[in-house]
Order: structure tokens, then C-alpha cells, then sequence
């Protein structure tokens, strides 16, 4: 377990926007993809994926349908809309200016100061 | 999340709940069984790998309950313990629950009565077939009248191409013998169309026709009403084809009407039709060849596709051919169409003005209750902060909060509107059961309450509800849960004048100028029964009877009158007796336009004057108390064989001769060109209404112009129901079957102080709501001042204030705006009151009673106001606020 990282509060949001962002997928397929995309590195408990799914969907940012599965399971298959797509835009900006600022930071030397 | 899309989410929550849950399972479900899946394909026996799948899904019980949440809530846990919740803190404070559901039922129990009315005399329109398409006939212009002679009917119905046929009818009284005691009851006389053209069905037997009108009198028979069949014949299936007396002459009953069906107007509903042809042996006399007689109401159906516009023009191209066929009796006429229900526009435009007037008053006193109530919330919410603050800073979000407080006012409101809605019933029930004239049929207001009214009386409800709980949100939504659990409730009052205290202001103001308008109102009632009528009602008793109804006719009705009257004053204790076809201030009085003697050509433009008139007999001034002032009043030798005479009043004599001194000796002329000599005259009285200003009127002698219609006045100083016995044997031995009824003439009076009455009760009854809403809106803002400034007060108490001073300082705010708000209202009560003076008797504004009153009023309220928040203000103990710090 030691090698998977907690996620950060509002992370789990991000990374299903951007896991569905790469095509239409059921729940555990986010999951999976996650796990794929990450290099298993995020741990994310399976069962808290749906509340969030679900916000998403409430807000717009997700839409949801239900399909056959190629293993032909019936399974309810989530895709971007228009606002998720812009708030996926927006949230990765948003994420990669904290990143740089925090990595700038974090790797300061006290000759800089 | 905007308020209305929370709406929006909790109403397709409700609808959809287990809809979702359905779904939601079956996902999550899902899931488990692509773990699983996986799972197996990695080696797993089948229900090793779905226990491991479910194991590593975590709670399923939570995620779903989350799942729920993050949907929206699962909405009926939430509502339930938030009413639970509300419930349990509002338990906590009595005295603001009952404040708050008092005022509101008030304010929607005000509005469901008012809805009612409205709903039962304006919007349901008459129970008839296309009934959208029912229109009146009227006079229009300047003889503006729902009232149409017979004859004009009958050219307007056959020449009428826009109609698909005109119906005619009057309201009139009889007198009927089913074998056992003579009663009279209340008919419509129909013409014979009536029920087909109306589209009404029997609901037993059969209805006449037109084919049944072979002339006058031709047609005996007559049409039960519903209830009167239930209440006077029991409901008897048998009774058709039974034959009764009516007025002493056969007639056969035909059937009886539905149920529904109460006849074409609102206020009077006959007890049986009759049709129109037989108005010779029901009234008395016939008018149906009397082109100039107008006393019939006309509606009918327009043809499909007619417009009113159209059939406006067509009934006015037949008033051209009327008014060039009959130029003497059809003079000038032009026509036009009302609703009907209410006598046209008679009874309907006042009835619609008054109803629109009252619907706007009970509006506002809703907003202005719910702004009250609004400020009660508020306060409310202030001395809550902290615990407010408190569920803030351990995470509970607003919205929730917001919820919770909402839910608090949803509950108080939907209390407060079944409470009114109760009163409202009642209050119903008993309006549709009133008889506020004892001798008309006006006892069936149809305003019983119906499903509309309790589903606007409860949509009313939540609608205040959410709005005035939505008052103190802004309150909650800024608050700081920081700075209030640091210093406790926020500091500092707004010192500049709110919007509230406007609100409050004008409130206070609406509810002095009824306060002002009812006291007036009430003075001028009280005066009214003290003035000079021109008679005098006390120690008069009055039979109403019609010799009609007991089947005299001709010669016999003038000397059955007479044998009446000579017992009447036989009876021991009467000091006189007299008699008069109609009464002053009674609802059937006659007027007819008189001309100068000089006149000669009598058109309607030439009169001198329109007047009242009456057929009295000898005694009648006498006996009524009418003061005579100069000549002489009849004799019984001024019958038929004896000059024409008559006995005016001093306001015919000044608008007949110019000079009150001249008149006896004069003569006038009428209609129908008879010269009229003046023999007396007699004193100004009250002939129409109690407000009206003098009238002329005129007195035949009852030999010279006979009338059936009987009003006997017997003057006594004994015990009315005493007299009553006496009077009630007397006349059963002169004729077993006459129908009669006795009562006092102040009771009968009633009718004519029936506007008065109403403005005086309605008045009250507002003026009430209007103290109500000043009392909670100024204690809401007192108790919100007062909680507010709780530690500024015990502070002061602390220094050593005085208990005058901790008063001004937590109420001298609401007595200043208490004292602008009565001394306005004050004012424009005044004003006001010259309104009034169209319908209340003498109506003076400057009576120093009614300004007292008011004052008095006033200080009461605010009095009683500021009672509880003074008391809380006094009874601060700096110590435990201190600590409470």
C-alpha cells in the first residue's frame, strides 16, 4: 500500500472528468482507468467513486446513459457534456498552476531566499 | 443551488424517489459484478470472487445513502427530521407560535372568505348549460335598467336574429294552500321557454313549455324547486300531477327541478316557477299588454359564432323599430347585455366593485402579515445567532440550515392557514345560511367553500410561509460564525429608517383608518336608529299580507281592507290602525314622474318631479306616525265617486309648486293626464335609503288607486308578542285562510339599515385584522429591537439605569413610529369617512367620540404590543448575560 498516494480532497473529481474525457465508460471502467492512467499510483476506495459520479452528474458536468458492456452486462456508461468539458479544461489549468507552484516551492533552496 | 431549482429537485425527488433507488441499486450492483468478473478471471471461484468484489467496495449501505445525498438528499428523511427538528424548538416558544399562526389565520381566513365570495358570485358562473354564452338584456344609456316590459319581450324574442331564444322572468311572492295552513312562499314567473331554452332538465316529471302559453291565465301550472319540494312536500315522488291552491286558484304541479339548478339568479332562489301567463292570478293584476309596465328580466343564449357586439347591434336596430312603432311608451330605448346572476348590472357592478375592493384589502392584509410575520422570524433568528453560529462552525452547511428554518416557517404558515381555513368554514356555513332580509328570498348566498377555495387557501399558506421564512435568510447567510460565538449576537441596530419601519408605519396607519372608519361607522349606525324617518317605528306592529294570495279580487280586497282595520283598532290597547300598500325604507318601493298642472304634452322630459308613492288608507299617517302640517289627511269617503286627492310631502310640494305654504289646494297632473288635488301635507321622512337626501313622495287614498298588497300598521303601547296573539286571532277570524306574517317595524327595519349594518360589521371586522396586524408587526419589531440590544440593555442596567430609561432605550423606537403611523391613519380615517357618508347615516368625521376613541385604540395597541419585550427588557439581569458571554 505504501506505494499508492491518498488522494487530495476535490482530486477524485478531476480524475474522473479526465478519465471519462478519453471516452464514454461505466463506473467500475472509470475506475479501471483510473488505475491505468495513474500507474495504479491513486487509491480510491471503489464504492466513493458513486457519490461523486453522481455530483458530477447533478451539476451538468457529466451525462449518463445506460448501455451493454462487451462483456454484456448491463451498465449505466458516463460521458462529458459541454460544461464538463470546460470545467475539465479549467480544473487541469488550475491543477497544473498549483503543481508547478507548489514543486517551485517546495524545491527552494535557502540560497535563494 | 438557486431556490427554485431546490424546488424544482425536491418535487421530482418526491416523484421519482424510488424510481432512483432502483436505479442507484442496480448500478452499484452492476459494479460489483464487473469486480467480479474480474476477479474470476484471475482465478477466483465464482462466489469467492463476488464476496472479495463486495468486500472491496467498501459500505454499500453508504455509498448509497451518499449517492442519495449527492442527488439531493433523499428528501423525505431530510423534510422528516428537520420537521422534527422545527417541531421541537418551536415548541420552546408558545408565545411566538401563537402570534405567528393567529395572524395567519386571520390574514388567509380573511382571504378564503373573500375567495369565496368571489368565487361563488363572480367566477362560477350560473349552473346552465353554456353558461359562457348566457347574456342579460338590458336598457342601456341613460335609463340604464335590467327591467323590460312584457310586450317588449315579446318583439325582442321574435325579431331577435342573435339569440337562440330569450327567456323572461320576474321574482314575485304567493300565497299557496297544499290543504293545510296557508303560507306564501317565493316563485319565479317564467315565460313558458324558460326550462328548454335554458336547457334544464326535470329531475321528476315535466316542465311547461311555450306551447303551454294560450293567453293569460292559461297555463296553471307550476315547477317545485329542489329544496322546496324536500322541505314543504317531503320529498313526496308522488307529488307530480298533484293539484295545490295557489293565490285560491288550482294549480297543477308538473315536476320538479334538479337539484343543481336554483334558478337564474344568485341572491333568489324561487321555491317554485310558475309561467310568466299567469301573472294576472298571481300578482294580482297583469301587465302583460302594458308596453310602459317594465318589471321583467330578460336572458338568453347567444347563437354560436354571435358575438355581444353583434347581438348589441341586433337588439338595437329592434329598439329603432320600438322606439318609432311605440313612441310613447318606448321613448329613447336602447339596449345592451350584462353577465347574468345579478340583476345585471343592478346588483353586478356594485356586487363586483365591492368584491374587487375586498379582494385587494385581504391581499394586502396577507403581504402586510407575512412582512410581520417576517420581522417576528427575524427576531427570532437574532436571538437564535448563536446557536445558528454554532451549527455553522461545526460544519453543518447553510443550506441545511437554511432548510431547517424554512421547514420552521412552512409549518407555522401551514398551521396558521388550517386554522383559518376553519374559520373560514364556519364563517361560511353560516353567510350561506343567513337570511339578512327577513322578507326576501336572499338565503342562499351560493358561497359554500368548494375544493378551489381550500387549495388557495393552503397554496396561500406555503406561499407565505417561504416567503416570510425566507426573510431572515440573508441574515443567516452573512452572519460570521466566528465573530457571533466571539461576542455574541452582533452589536449595533441600524439606526436610518429601514424599509420595515416604512412597512411598519403604513400598517399602523391602514389599521387607525379602520379603527377611525369603523368607530364612525358604528357612531352613525347608533345615530341612524335615533333620526327622523318620517315615522316612527317603535310601538308599531306590522302584518304584511297580500289579498291576492287568499283570492280576493275587485270590490272585496278595498272592503276586506276596511274589516281589517276596524277590528284592528278594536283590539284593546291599539291606538290606531292604518294601511299602506308599501312601507318607507322597505326594498319594493314605487316611484312614477308627476307633472304640473299647466303641462300638457306628458312626456317623460316634461315632469316636474319623480316621486314616491303610497297607497294609504285614513289612518295610515296616524298610525305611522307621520306628522301632518297643513290641511287634511283621508277620510274613507275619498273613494272612487270623490275628486281625485292626495297628501304630499313638503319636499313634492317645493319641487311641484315652488313653495311648501301654497301647496293644499293645488293641483298636479300624472302620467295618464288625471288632475290631482293636494289636501295635506305632511312631514320629509326616509323613503328608499337611510343616507339618501329628501324625497318627494305622494300619498293616494287606498279607494281612489287600490292595491291587494297589504302592509297594516297597528299602533299600541302593549307587549308586541302580546299584541301579536291578539292581532293573529283577530285577523284568523275574519279569514282562516289568509297568509300573513307578523313582526315589530324596527325588525323590519332591518333590511333598510342592512347597508349600514354590513359597512359597520365589515368595517369591524378588518378594523380587527388591521389591530391584529399593528399589535404582531409592532411587537415584532419591539422583541427584535429588544433582543438585539439585550447587552447593551444589561450594561445599562449594570450603570445604574433607571427602569424609564432601559425603556426608552429598547422601545422608544416603536412608540415613535406607532405615533407617526396613528397620526396618519388618523388623518386619512377622516378623509375616509367622507366616503363613507354615501352609505353609513350621517357620518361625521369630527365627532370628538370618534377622535378620542381612536386615540385610546391606538395607545391599547401599542400597549399591548410592547407588553411582553418591555417586560423582557425590565427583567434583564446584567449578571447572567454577562456570564452568558
Amino acid at each position: 500500500m505504501t506505494d499508492q498516494a491518498q488522494l487530495l480532497p476535490g482530486t477524485l473529481d478531476l480524475l474522473i472528468l479526465k478519465a471519462v474525457s478519453l471516452g464514454p465508460l461505466h463506473g467500475y471502467g472509470i475506475l479501471l482507468r483510473i488505475g491505468q492512467i495513474s500507474g495504479q499510483a491513486l487509491l480510491i476506495e471503489q464504492g466513493a467513486l458513486y457519490p461523486a459520479l453522481f455530483r458530477l452528474v447533478r451539476q451538468g458536468l457529466l451525462k449518463a446513459n445506460w448501455g451493454v458492456s462487451e462483456n454484456n452486462r448491463r451498465a449505466k456508461f458516463y460521458e462529458l457534456t459541454a460544461a464538463g468539458r470546460d470545467r475539465f479544461r479549467e480544473e487541469t489549468e488550475g491543477w497544473n498552476r498549483v503543481a508547478t507552484a507548489m514543486a517551485v516551492a517546495l524545491a527552494a533552496q535557502s540560497e535563494e531566499i | 443551488m438557486s431556490f427554485l431549482a431546490y424546488v424544482r429537485s425536491l418535487g421530482a425527488k418526491i416523484f421519482r424517489h424510488s424510481q432512483i433507488a432502483d436505479e442507484m441499486g442496480e448500478e452499484l450492483r452492476s459494479h460489483i459484478q464487473f469486480r467480479a468478473d474480474d476477479l474470476e478471471h484471475s482465478g477466483l471461484d465464482r462466489a469467492e470472487a463476488e464476496r472479495r468484489a463486495r468486500i472491496e467496495f467498501g459500505g454499500y449501505e453508504r455509498y448509497r445513502e451518499e449517492s442519495h445525498e449527492a442527488l439531493g438528499g433523499n428528501f423525505i428523511e431530510t423534510f422528516q427530521q428537520d420537521a422534527h427538528f422545527a417541531l421541537r424548538s418551536l415548541r420552546k416558544s408558545p408565545g411566538f407560535v401563537m402570534v405567528a399562526v393567529l395572524t395567519l389565520a386571520m390574514a388567509i381566513g380573511a382571504n378564503a372568505v373573500v375567495f369565496s365570495l368571489l368565487n361563488g358570485l363572480i367566477l362560477r358562473p350560473l349552473n346552465v348549460p353554456q353558461a359562457k354564452s348566457l347574456y342579460m338584456v338590458e336598457r342601456g344609456e341613460d335609463e340604464e335598467s335590467p327591467m323590460q316590459s312584457y310586450p317588449d319581450y315579446i318583439d325582442l324574442r321574435d325579431r331577435s336574429r342573435s339569440f337562440s331564444g330569450l327567456v323572461a322572468y320576474d321574482i314575485d311572492t304567493a300565497g299557496v294552500d297544499t290543504g293545510g295552513n296557508p303560507s306564501s312562499a317565493w316563485l319565479y314567473e317564467a315565460s313558458g321557454n324558460y326550462f328548454d331554452e335554458l336547457g334544464i332538465q326535470p329531475y321528476l316529471g315535466r316542465f311547461f313549455h311555450a306551447s303551454d302559453e294560450r293567453g293569460p291565465n292559461s297555463a296553471p301550472y307550476i315547477v317545485l324547486g329542489y329544496d322546496y319540494w324536500r322541505s314543504h312536500f317531503q320529498a313526496d315522488r308522488a307529488v307530480v300531477d298533484r293539484t295545490i291552491l295557489v293565490n285560491k286558484h288550482p294549480y297543477t304541479i308538473l315536476g320538479v327541478a334538479p337539484p343543481g339548478f336554483r334558478g337564474t339568479e344568485l341572491f333568489f332562489t324561487p321555491d317554485f316557477w310558475v309561467p310568466l301567463v299567469d301573472q294576472g292570478q298571481i300578482a294580482g293584476s297583469s301587465d302583460l299588454n302594458a308596453r310602459g309596465t317594465r318589471g321583467t328580466w330578460l336572458v338568453g343564449h347567444l347563437k354560436p359564432g354571435v358575438t355581444p357586439a353583434q347581438a348589441i347591434a341586433d337588439l338595437n336596430s329592434i329598439a329603432m323599430y320600438l322606439v318609432k312603432t311605440y313612441p310613447k311608451d318606448d321613448d329613447r330605448i336602447s339596449f345592451k347585455l350584462a353577465r347574468p346572476g345579478l340583476v345585471g348590472d343592478m346588483l353586478g357592478r356594485p356586487v363586483r366593485a365591492f368584491l374587487t375592493g375586498l379582494t385587494l384589502l385581504a391581499g394586502l392584509i396577507l403581504l402586510a402579515a407575512c412582512a410581520n410575520l417576517g420581522s417576528l422570524f427575524t427576531a427570532r433568528a437574532a436571538d437564535h445567532s448563536r446557536e445558528i453560529a454554532l451549527r455553522l462552525a461545526l460544519g453543518s452547511s447553510r443550506r441545511r440550515i437554511v432548510r431547517q428554518m424554512l421547514t420552521e416557517a412552512v409549518l407555522v404558515s401551514l398551521a396558521g392557514g388550517v386554522a383559518g381555513l376553519i374559520g373560514a368554514i364556519v364563517l361560511l356555513r353560516w353567510l350561506s345560511r343567513w337570511q339578512p332580509m327577513a322578507n326576501l328570498p336572499i338565503n342562499s348566498l351560493p358561497v359554500n367553500p368548494d375544493l378551489s377555495v381550500y387549495g388557495m387557501a393552503l397554496l396561500l399558506a406555503l406561499a407565505s410561509g417561504l416567503l416570510f421564512g425566507m426573510v431572515p435568510i440573508r441574515q443567516v447567510l452573512r452572519a460570521n460564525p466566528w465573530q457571533i460565538v466571539k461576542s455574541g449576537s452582533s452589536g449595533v441596530v441600524g439606526r436610518g429608517l429601514t424599509i420595515r419601519d416604512l412597512l411598519l408605519v403604513v400598517q399602523i396607519a391602514i389599521c387607525a383608518v379602520l379603527v377611525t372608519s369603523s368607530l364612525v361607522a358604528l357612531r352613525g349606525l347608533v345615530q341612524s336608529l335615533h333620526s327622523n324617518f318620517g315615522f316612527e317605528p317603535r310601538n308599531a306592529l306590522l302584518v304584511a299580507t297580500d289579498l291576492v294570495m287568499a283570492g280576493y279580487s275587485g270590490e272585496r280586497v278595498p272592503a276586506m281592507q276596511r274589516r281589517m282595520l276596524d277590528a284592528l283598532e278594536d283590539i284593546p290597547g291599539v291606538s290606531s290602525a292604518g294601511l299602506s300598500d308599501r312601507l318607507p325604507l322597505g326594498v319594493d318601493w314605487y316611484e312614477d314622474v308627476v307633472f304640473k298642472d299647466s303641462t300638457t304634452d306628458m312626456k317623460m322630459s316634461n315632469a316636474a318631479a319623480e316621486t314616491v308613492i303610497y297607497d294609504v288608507s285614513p289612518g295610515y299617517f296616524r298610525a305611522a306616525g307621520t306628522a301632518l302640517l297643513a290641511g287634511r289627511t283621508f277620510t274613507w269617503h275619498d273613494d272612487k265617486n270623490a275628486p281625485r286627492v292626495a297628501v304630499v310631502n313638503r319636499e313634492f310640494a317645493r319641487k311641484v309648486f315652488e313653495s311648501e305654504t301654497v301647496a293644499p289646494g293645488k293641483y298636479y297632473k300624472r302620467m295618464d293626464g288625471t288632475r290631482i288635488q293636494v289636501v295635506g301635507l305632511v312631514e320629509d321622512g326616509k323613503h328608499k335609503t337611510l343616507a339618501e337626501d329628501p324625497k318627494p313622495a305622494m300619498f293616494l287614498p287606498i279607494l281612489q288607486s287600490p292595491s291587494s298588497s297589504t302592509w297594516l300598521i297597528v299602533r299600541s303601547r302593549r307587549d308586541p308578542q302580546e299584541l301579536t296573539v291578539a292581532v293573529e286571532s283577530t285577523l284568523r277570524n275574519l279569514d282562516a285562510g289568509l297568509p300573513f306574517s307578523i313582526r315589530t317595524w324596527n325588525k323590519q327595519l332591518d333590511s333598510a339599515l342592512f347597508a349600514s349594518r354590513i359597512a359597520t360589521i365589515s368595517l369591524g371586522v378588518l378594523g380587527g385584522l388591521g389591530a391584529m396586524l399593528a399589535v404582531t408587526g409592532i411587537f415584532g419589531m419591539a422583541a427584535y429591537s429588544v433582543s438585539k440590544r439585550l447587552r447593551e440593555l444589561g450594561i445599562r442596567v449594570a450603570l445604574g439605569a433607571q427602569r424609564k430609561e432601559v425603556l426608552q432605550a429598547a422601545l422608544g423606537r416603536a412608540f415613535k413610529l406607532l405615533a407617526c403611523g396613528s397620526a396618519a391613519g388618523l388623518l386619512l380615517g377622516l378623509l375616509a369617512t367622507k366616503v363613507l357618508a354615501f352609505i353609513v347615516y350621517q357620518a361625521s368625521p369630527s365627532d370628538p367620540l370618534v377622535l378620542a376613541g381612536v386615540v385610546l385604540a391606538m395607545s391599547f395597541l401599542g400597549l399591548l404590543a410592547t407588553w411582553i419585550p418591555a417586560q423582557r427588557a425590565l427583567s434583564v439581569d446584567p449578571l447572567i448575560l454577562l456570564r452568558d458571554e
